[in-house]
């Protein structure tokens, strides 16, 4: 693998030096991880999974890591749905002072760390922290793994059916941030799952998230992911996820911030039975970049997966969608759906799109396809014919166009606020009640 | 209400409307019938406005102004309102966020105040009934998924909201079976009004039985070719339309 060296000392090296140590074996992991960067570094676009989207500059940057939670928040608002279920995460850190955790019951949502020393949670913590993230082979999470200080461990036990939704707000304040999540679902259990990426102001930082998630037998789990950076901000992620058998895992992840944005989607299937939906929306506008990479892979019969991806491109913005499917050997039955969607609004805007499909069994229905296209001018001309002017109609047409990754989404707020940001990116001043 | 004086036009440089002239007042039903080809939907087109049409003569005054010069979306909010042949899908946008945003754009133009979801809500329970829809079409995207017949009486729903003056039906029957045919006639009947007129573009005579035209046009190769009552469609109904090719152009025809 061709990567760009890591040299002379950069910020990450003097800040990982300055953190506490902790648990022998997480320091272990931690050390491996550092070791892991200083020889990967940041990818580079000579690498195929990296070639349109460029980390020069961010490597540039140095970005300081954060390695104390003691950033000046007050209060973070989640949805209202999620009163009662709100972590805040701030700069990575878990903030109990800001996260209201009264409607949980009998779920466990701490600090990563605490629940790494904590000898009813120390075994989970260790048999799933850095398996489906790897950082191996991959810099960013390495990086991510060395700066393991807090973040959040999340633990629904078996036959646990919580009704109302969780929220995790990550708010990232300055320099570089490492958030980390580790999701445990047992057996049985069922929840929703939000996580909320944002900032407090408008400027330059780094954020750089982990999230694993576990999905046992019989478990489901709804998974909403709403990344809305600085549109000057450096977002990449990763999202692992492993499902057990007959298990269901759901989850949608919108992209709407940052200047350059990356998320790395990744959902095993390794059970028979495990059904999921990998979907996402991507709004891309001038001067922004969001790449998506996912990868699904089938390796064991029955599992089904179905993938929808939108994007939304405007001014010179530039999209990136990436998406494999694996249907492994003796994989019989799988039920693969994957499609890609991008609609350009200008003709400066720009997409790189590559849907690919690896299938090494014989019994299976797989399909997938990718399309780039502009507004249809039937379409407009029978807004038109009714009295809605062409500016209007575009951005009508535009929100239908997202509406099909939206209109799924079960939490009326999250619905309510991608309209209203849909709407309000397309310089409108229609409102449209949900009816 | 509309004068068509000497209209040609086309699609892609081929001349298909060549000179007509057609006059309607307010509180008139007009059927417009020809067989394939000779320029029905075309002349609908461009009442409506299409892009792709051009017009390369002649003139159209709506309501004593240049029709020509407005935009499509202008005519719309003007009372002008075409039906469509083949309805377009509008995937991801409601049926009734369609209906209160076109409604509300006209309501704008014409400085009346707009409604909100609820009291627009109201409106389109009342208004649906003219076309015996169900509630459950309102919350579906517009026209996805809709049966052919379920898509014209959307086309119909549109016409009750939006009021229009002028209203141009484009072979509305088309792929309607005979109940679906009743309910969007007598949708159409119920809209119809001494202030407003209606214009029906139909290939066959079957529509003509439940929306009875005072007037009926029919075109030949870009011309009207004949002009009479009601009882010319049934006349053509029985005679086809060779018999209108092959006898000496009506009263329509431009003079040449």
């Amino acid at each position: 693998m061709v990567t760009e060296l890591v040299k002379s000392e950069n910020s990450y090296q003097a800040a990982f030096r300055s953190v506490r140590p902790t648990l022998a074996w997480l320091e272990l992991v931690r050390n491996s991880a550092m070791d892991r960067f200083e020889q990967l570094g940041f990818p580079s676009v000579k690498e195929e999974d990296w070639k349109y989207t460029n980390l020069a500059t961010l490597a540039k940057e140095e970005f300081v890591p954060v390695t104390s939670g003691s950033t000046d928040v007050r209060e973070v608002e989640g949805y209202p749905e999620t009163a009662e279920t709100h972590l805040v995460v701030v700069d990575g850190f878990l903030r109990e002072d800001l996260s209201t955790k009264t409607g949980l019951g009998d779920v466990v949502a701490i600090d990563l760390f605490s629940a790494a020393e904590d000898a009813r949670y120390n075994k989970i913590v260790r048999k799933y922290l850095a398996r489906n993230a790897g950082y191996h082979n991959n810099g960013l999470t390495a990086l991510n793994t060395a700066f393991l200080q807090s973040g959040v461990f999340l633990w629904i036990p078996k036959n646990v059916k919580l009704e109302r939704p969780m929220q995790i707000t990550f708010v990232a304040d300055a320099g570089a941030n490492f958030p980390r999540l580790l999701v445990v679902a047992e057996e049985n259990s069922s929840a929703t799952l939000i996580e909320s990426f944002v900032s407090s102001h408008s400027g330059k930082y780094f954020t750089n998230a982990v999230a694993e998630i576990v999905v046992k037998d019989g478990a489901q789990l709804e998974h909403y992911r709403v990344q809305r950076e600085s549109n000057n901000s450096y977002h990449v992620s990763t999202t692992s996820a492993e499902l057990g058998r007959s298990s269901r895992y759901d989850t949608t992840s919108i992209n709407l911030g940052a200047q350059l944005s990356r998320h790395d989607v990744s959902v095993v299937m390794d059970h028979e039975g495990a059904e999921t939906a990998v979907d996402g929306l991507y709004m891309v506008g001038s001067d922004q970049h969001s790449d998506t990479h996912s990868v699904i892979d089938h390796k064991q019969p029955h599992c089904t997966s179905h993938q929808l991806y939108k994007g939304i491109l405007d001014g010179n913005g530039r999209a990136v969608f990436n998406g494999k499917v694996f249907v492994r050997e003796g994989a019989q039955k799988t039920d693969a759906q994957q499609t890609n969607k991008n609609l350009l609004l200008s003709d400066k805007a720009r997409v790189d799109t590559k849907p690919q499909l690896e299938i090494y069994a014989d019994d299976v229905k797989c399909a997938h396809g990718a399309a780039v296209g502009q507004i249809d001018p039937e379409e407009l001309f029978y807004l038109e014919a009714r009295g809605i002017g062409p500016e209007l109609g575009r951005s009508l047409l535009t929100y239908g166009f997202a509406e099909e990754v939206i209109g799924k989404i079960k939490i009326d707020s999250i619905r309510t606020q991608l309209d209203e940001f849909v709407l309000r990116q397309l310089h409108t001043g229609i409102v449209l009640a949900a009816d | 209400m509309l004068e068509i004086k000497n209209l040609r036009a086309g699609i892609e440089g081929r001349e298909i409307l060549k000179g007509i002239n057609l006059t309607i007042n307010k509180g008139e039903i007009h059927a417009i019938m020809g067989p394939n080809g000779s320029g029905k939907s075309t002349l609908a087109k461009v009442l409506a406005g299409h892009p792709q049409y051009e017009v390369t003569g002649g003139e159209i005054i709506y309501e004593g102004r240049n029709l020509l010069e407005m935009a499509p979306d202008e005519r719309a909010r003007e009372g002008v309102f075409m039906a469509f042949q083949y309805p377009i899908e509008v995937p991801g946008v409601s049926n009734a966020q369609f209906l209160r945003l076109a409604y509300n754009e006209k309501r704008k133009h014409l400085g009346e105040e707009e409604l909100d979801p609820l009291e627009f809500k109201d409106l389109l329970k009342e208004r649906a009934k003219v076309v015996e829809m169900d509630a459950s079409f309102m919350t579906r995207s517009v026209n996805e998924g809709f049966s052919g017949g379920e898509k014209k009486r959307n086309e119909i729903l549109q016409m009750a909201v939006l009021e229009p003056k002028l209203a141009v039906l484009d072979e509305t029957d088309s792929g309607l079976d005979i109940d679906a045919l009743r309910v969007v006639a007598n949708g159409v009947n119920q809209l119809f009004t001494p202030e407003n007129a209606i214009i029906v573009v139909t290939h066959y005579q079957r529509l003509l039985n439940y929306i009875v035209p005072h007037f009926v046009h029919v075109l030949a190769d870009g011309l009207i070719a004949r002009e009479g009552g009601k009882e010319l469609a049934l006349e053509l109904e029985a005679k086809g339309y060779d018999w209108i090719r092959t006898v000496d152009k009506g009263a329509g025809a431009p003079a040449n």
